[in-house]
């Protein structure tokens, strides 16, 4: 029987389904012990509407893999970072035209920024370093709207949080 | 259970989650929501519903600017706000339902659903900057900078709580609200270093949203300091005046404002609590 860790490492994320919920760090654990297997999943933004979704596939997923005792539980904390989304997770956001998030804020005090910060996100179509941001808010929260200035695409950036 | 549309998820044979929430998983779901037993559970039922409620019907505000707001991208973007809050809003108004269960309606419904959807107008916890009407956007760019400014220094005080699932709510919490702020501000900015004439509405909204910030430190002094300074940052940046301080105090009533919201909300919900479609 296949691990029930490999099973759920290969479940996709509701809404970027180019990645797994493990690339994106979501996925937190997974416990099996002999009769049953307890998995810990946290929300990127509190209000993610695929946290149900996640839920129900990964059971699914274990389910059809032989797993019949699965409880899928939310943890909160610690919170979850885009520091987490590992290097192949980047790489298959990259490919799919969607820029990988920079590094994450400190924690600490929260400075007040009156001006669009100025971030090198190079365009995931083109490659060119020259991009501007058109919203930090996109078709999902964990995304924010950039254009290129080259090739006049405009593509999304999953923001460091 | 993906698509590739939001269509085919809505056709999804026995999907129950797509009406006024019902089926939708305890947002808590198999977390650990004892409360410590140094920890008043009242109290702390207390604070997360006011503070949830907060969330909530800012949420609602929020998303009355979806269609009408002066460019698809701020369409996009108040949205996205209106949704970390009612994320926020799930999440506390669980916790404030583990945490005492006596504040929760009885109704078969789920502690959520039963906290938002069944209680009455009275029994709402929420400051009345939350449920104001009407008003242009300028106006809802300084309610959101004034709400957002407010709550995160409110949330980044509550990532020590003792109450562990609060601190680690807050601590989510403070990272949207980073993002809320920056975004409230840089309009009010840009609208109050504007023209002459987009100066004039902001500080109008400024003005007209003024009275409801006391009320926002009644049970929280301390942070009034934290506030000022952020509000004072952007005023000189925006070119704006800050109003002299006067305002509402407590008691905590409600303006005529919040029972539309509600009949809004809650109408299905109470005349169907069965509905799934």
């Amino acid at each position: 029987m296949v691990s029930a860790r490999t099973i759920a490492e290969t479940v996709t994320d509701p809404e970027l389904p180019m990645v797994t919920l493990a690339d994106l760090g979501v996925l937190r654990s997974v416990d099996e012990t002999l009769d049953s297997v307890v998995v810990t999943i946290t929300p990127t933004y509190s209000g993610c509407p695929a946290m149900d979704a996640m839920r129900a596939d990964l059971s699914a997923a274990l389910h059809n893999a032989g797993y019949s005792d699965v409880d899928v539980r939310t943890v909160l904390s610690p919170a979850w970072t885009t520091d987490w989304i590992t290097p192949a997770g980047r790489s298959k956001l990259a490919a799919a035209g969607i820029a990988p998030p920079g590094p994450a804020p400190r924690p600490g005090p929260i400075p007040l920024t009156l001006t669009v910060p100025a971030r090198r996100v190079p365009c995931p179509l083109c490659g060119s370093a020259d991009t501007e941001l058109l919203s930090e808010f996109s078709a999902t929260a964990c995304k924010s709207l950039r254009r290129c200035r080259s090739c006049s695409e405009p593509f999304e950036h999953v923001k460091e949080i | 259970m993906s698509f590739d549309n939001a269509y085919e998820a809505l056709t999804e044979e026995n999907d129950t989650r797509w009406a006024f929430g019902t089926g939708f998983a305890d947002p808590l779901a198999g977390m650990d929501t004892s409360v410590p037993s140094h920890v008043d559970a009242a109290a702390l039922a207390e604070l997360c519903l006011r503070i949830g409620d907060d969330a909530l019907i800012m949420s609602h505000r929020l998303q009355d600017w979806v269609t009408a707001a002066p460019e698809l991208e701020d369409e996009v973007a108040l949205a996205n706000i209106g949704l970390d809050l009612l994320g926020q809003a799930r999440l506390l108004l669980a916790r404030a339902a583990k945490a005492d269960p006596s504040v929760v309606p009885s109704v078969p419904q789920s502690d959520e659903d039963a906290l938002a959807f069944f209680r009455d107008a009275a029994e709402f916890r929420n400051v009345r900057l939350v449920e104001l009407g009407g008003g242009d956007f300028a106006f809802a760019m300084a309610r959101l900078l004034v709400f957002a400014t407010w709550r995160l220094a409110l949330l980044q005080d509550l990532t020590a709580a003792e109450d562990p699932v609060l601190a680690a709510i807050a601590v989510k919490g403070v990272k949207e609200l980073t993002y809320h702020r920056d975004y409230a501000a840089r309009w009010v900015v840009r609208l109050g270093d504007g023209t002459e004439y987009s100066h004039e509405r902001m500080q109008a909204g400024l003005d007209a949203v003024w009275p409801y910030v006391d009320e926002l430190f009644a049970d929280c002094p301390d942070l009034r300091g934290t506030f000022d300074a952020v509000i004072a940052e952007v005023s000189t940046v925006s070119t704006l005046r800050v109003p002299a301080g006067y305002g509402l105090q407590p008691p905590r009533t409600h303006t005529e404002h919040l029972e539309p919201i509600l009949a809004e909300m809650q109408s299905v919900a109470r005349e169907h609590p069965d509905a799934t479609w």
